[in-house]
């Protein structure tokens, strides 16, 4: 059996689909921000298959760009939740319910 | 080896955008720099100066009709238009942010990485000086804004995207007062919007699977040529578009913002509620107008139906909110239906008319909030509804000024409101869209209700011992209130002027 770049795509979606289903089954504030990083990994995953497919570099660098953007996230997401386990010693995103309704 | 061939780049039309992150670089060496007890008073008149800077830029360019950086950046009509409108709200927003006389140390808290409730928390909440971080978060915010409204590929729009978002995220959070709330209500925004924007990324990498390329123009031509798999065209734009209307606070994405919108500092609500629905609106016109207008009879069943589903979420929840910020939230989901009315359009006036849309609104909302921080006990703002019962006869001034605003969410004529949701209705009754009218119209009756049920609640109970005092507004937020209010009043009995810009800056480039 070859490996086409459809199965790189075939992985991609499945990524993604662990990533989107884990930030709404999961609790933990950590692992909810890592299922969303699975989710932009997923994206760079199918960005470089179809710059492959294509022949073109767009998505490569797109890939790159989004990487840095992931940091960027980490950076600001990281410290909204250590702010929170502070005061609250939890990152389950249950305790966090004073807003409803 | 070749020599690299550079993109030719107009720096005169990328110039506003260039300004504000510069003076936010600025405002970060200024934390740096200058010692704490001086910095706001270099911040405030740099940030309003990089303003008024960028909107010189921004009217000069006025007519420019081009495309720049490798095509990355597209300067024209719509997107000088809403560069403008960010900025001039965004003006006005940061009067309000600027604001310090209501309590000491103004709306933010000195330190936020301070645990709540602790020695030292305690002692920063009676009055330590703000956190004038929040100046070059609020600057980086709107540069990214500006961004995004005129980016012409995904790869800028998402970039753009991030740039505005993340420092809204912390903004949230530098609440001085209720810090729990407001540290759960940055944590929900960031959470959910890096969620959404995950998706947006996702669907970026599915377009660029269909198309081969990621600018508007490029993609519009596969669109028209119809080659290319329908099933990752469909996927992507539907990915797209859930990031975009996330950002717009469309149903079923928008559960968040009454949470954001409660939690956050009012003055950043005030922000979010006007620049941010400016900039996600301005985006989503750019996809929709440039990039896909080729699938519109694909799309617009399914954006109509949100639309509907949005203009009724936020009309009946509104109705069973207790809370000023949450029943200004709810409405501004219901804002955000009408504005999709206006865009499913799919015609120039349907251009025109949500331009006006969010301009008009932009104003009105960010008057509204200007209220809400004036309303205050010791405890800070007093935001629970039943609080604000009597308020006509302790301060018929601001009641009175209040019940305008309320009027005009509600679309009574001689207010924005009704000339603008006039404008939204008539372009989309012009698209034939009859339906998206007709829901737009009973659901502006249901909403109705919430304001008026305010108004009176604010002009025929008696005020009782716990009636809060409306607190005399410092010379930022009294500046703010009298713009939000005249605008408010003008564009209802005079918007000639400005529906006529719209109309002439309706015109994006390809």
């Amino acid at each position: 059996m070859t490996l086409t770049p459809e199965w790189y795509l075939l992985l991609a979606a499945a990524l993604f689909t662990i990533g989107a289903v884990g930030v709404l089954i999961r609790r933990n504030a950590i692992v909810l921000f890592m299922c969303v990083e699975l989710m932009l990994n997923a994206a760079n995953l199918a960005l470089v298959t179809f710059s492959r497919i294509n022949g073109t570099l767009d998505g490569q660098i797109i890939a790159f760009f989004v990487m840095v953007v992931a940091a960027a996230e980490v950076v600001v997401g990281l410290a909204i939740i250590m702010s929170i386990f502070r005061t609250r010693r939890s990152a389950s995103v249950d305790d966090s319910n004073l807003l409803k309704y | 080896m070749n020599d690299l061939k550079l993109p030719a780049i107009d720096y005169a039309a990328l110039a506003p955008m260039l300004i504000l992150f510069g003076v936010a670089c600025l405002g970060v060496l200024v934390e740096a720099a200058v010692p704490r007890a001086r910095r706001g008073l270099v911040q405030v008149p740099l940030g309003l100066l990089g303003l008024v800077a960028a909107l010189v830029f921004v009217i000069a360019e006025a007519g420019t009709r081009k495309r720049t950086a490798g095509e990355a950046i597209a300067i024209d009509g719509p997107a000088l238009f809403l560069q403008g409108a960010i900025i001039v709200l965004g003006v006005v927003a940061l009067l309000l942010i600027a604001e310090r006389s209501l309590e000491p140390g103004g709306p933010f808290v000195a330190q936020p990485a301070r645990p709540v409730g602790s020695e030292a928390d305690r002692s920063q909440a009676a009055g330590e000086g703000g956190a004038t971080e929040a100046y070059p978060l609020v600057m980086f915010a709107l540069a990214g804004m500006l961004l995004f409204v005129a980016a012409n590929d995904l790869l800028t729009m998402f970039v753009a995207l991030e740039v505005f978002s993340l420092p809204l995220y912390l903004l949230c959070a530098l609440a001085r007062r209720r810090r729990l709330l407001s540290q759960e209500a940055a944590l929900k925004y960031f959470l959910l919007g890096a969620y959404a924007s995950a998706f947006f990324l996702f669907g970026i990498a599915l377009i660029y699977g269909y198309a081969g390329a990621i600018t508007f123009s490029r993609i519009h031509q596969a669109v028209t040529a119809g080659t290319g798999s329908g099933v990752l065209l469909f996927a992507g734009l539907a990915l797209l578009a859930i990031g975009l209307l996330f950002k717009a606070a469309a149903a079923p994405f928008h559960v968040w913002t009454p949470d954001v919108y409660q939690g956050a500092p009012t003055p950043i609500t005030s922000l979010m509620a006007a620049c941010t629905k400016t900039a996600a609106f301005g985006a989503l016109l750019r996809v929709l107008y440039v990039g896909f207008p080729g699938a519109t009879w694909d799309f617009r069943p399914i954006i109509g139906v949100i639309a509907i589903l949005t203009m009724l979420v936020g009309a009946v929840l509104a109705v069973t909110q207790t809370d000023m910020k949450r029943l200004l939230a709810y409405s501004s989901i219901a804002n955000a239906g009408y504005l999709l009315v206006g865009v499913l359009a799919m015609t120039p006036e349907g251009v025109s008319s949500t331009l006006f849309y969010l301009v008009a609104y932009g104003f009105t909302v960010i008057a509204a909030f200007a209220v809400v921080t004036l309303v205050r006990d010791a405890d800070g703002e007093a935001t629970h509804l039943s609080r604000w019962a009597g308020l006509g006869r302790r301060s018929p001034l601001f009641a009175g000024v209040f019940t305008f605003l309320l009027l005009a969410f509600a679309g009574i004529p001689l207010t924005s409101g009704f000339t603008s949701k006039f404008a939204v209705f008539g372009a989309a009754f012009g698209g034939g869209q009859v339906w998206l009218v007709v829901a737009g119209v009973v659901t502006s009756m249901l909403l109705a209700f919430p304001y008026l049920r305010v108004v009176v609640m604010m002009w025929l109970s008696e005020p009782g011992e716990s009636t809060p005092s409306v607190s005399v507004p410092g010379a930022f937020t009294s500046a703010a209130l009298v713009i939000g209010v005249l605008v408010t009043l003008l564009l209802g009995v005079l918007p000639g002027p400005l529906l006529d810009l719209t109309t002439r800056a309706g015109d994006f480039v390809r």
